[in-house]
């Protein structure tokens, strides 16, 4: 678990209200005046039955921390909860959000931090069809500096 | 010894090699058939920090991770 508990993993799609319910008690009496939450929701396409993933927690600890600093130096705070394993249509498997004193920063960071998160993060998403797993290569993304071994 | 994961769809299990580089690795790497292809796409990180050149030394104990690319959310 990362330190302070603002990266937080589940298994299958995630209990959306109780950790942004979690998230805005603990954090609306820190005197940020802008909570920016992102949530991302399965959707219903291409004949899925909905995503599944894989996670590598080493690294990702290390993009959230990196991301933590970046956010700290302008007075906010980033929070994150993602699903591993299976997650069905119109459920959710991925949160973000930015805690700002001020709106302008926070609605800047929340556009880099998911954007980033997207190409980033050693995240590894699976359609599922017909109850196999299909890596969902043609959406993914090469990580930056990929192909040194090539 | 280095120990050679394999994330994510790649879907192989861990090897275990007497290398001393980054360089002698891709070699090997590129004549195993489950692998070659996949060495294009891919990100590398030694002990779980990403680099960006094979001009790294390696020593026994080090852990080596192949990441193919990524699709979070």
């Amino acid at each position: 678990m990362n330190k302070e508990n603002r990266l937080q993993l589940f298994d299958g799609d995630l209990p959306v209200e109780e950790i942004t319910n979690a998230w805005y008690d603990e954090f609306r009496n820190s005197n940020f005046g802008a909570i920016i939450t992102f949530v991302g929701v399965v959707r219903d396409e291409d004949g899925i039955d909905g995503l599944s993933f894989d996670i590598y927690e080493p690294i990702l600890n290390n993009w959230f921390n990196s991301w933590q600093e970046k956010a700290n130096k302008n007075n906010a705070i980033v929070l994150m909860a993602h699903s591993r394993g299976d997650v069905l249509n119109h459920t959710s498997s991925y949160i973000a959000a930015v805690c700002s004193p001020k709106r302008r920063v926070a609605l800047e960071l929340i556009d880099e931090f998911v954007e980033d998160f997207k190409k980033s993060a050693p995240i590894w998403k699976y359609d599922i069809i017909d109850g196999k797993r299909v890596y969902a290569e043609e959406r993914s993304t090469k990580i930056e500096g990929s192909g040194i071994l090539a | 010894m280095v120990t050679i994961e394999f994330l994510g769809p790649i879907n192989k299990s861990p090897l275990t090699l007497d290398i001393k580089n980054l360089s002698e690795l891709s070699i090997l790497l590129k004549d195993d058939t489950e692998v070659v292809n996949w060495l294009e796409n891919c990100a590398v990180a030694v002990n779980d920090t990403l680099v960006s050149s094979k001009d790294i030394q390696l020593n026994s104990g080090d852990r080596v991770c192949l990441l193919p690319p990524v699709c979070g959310g």
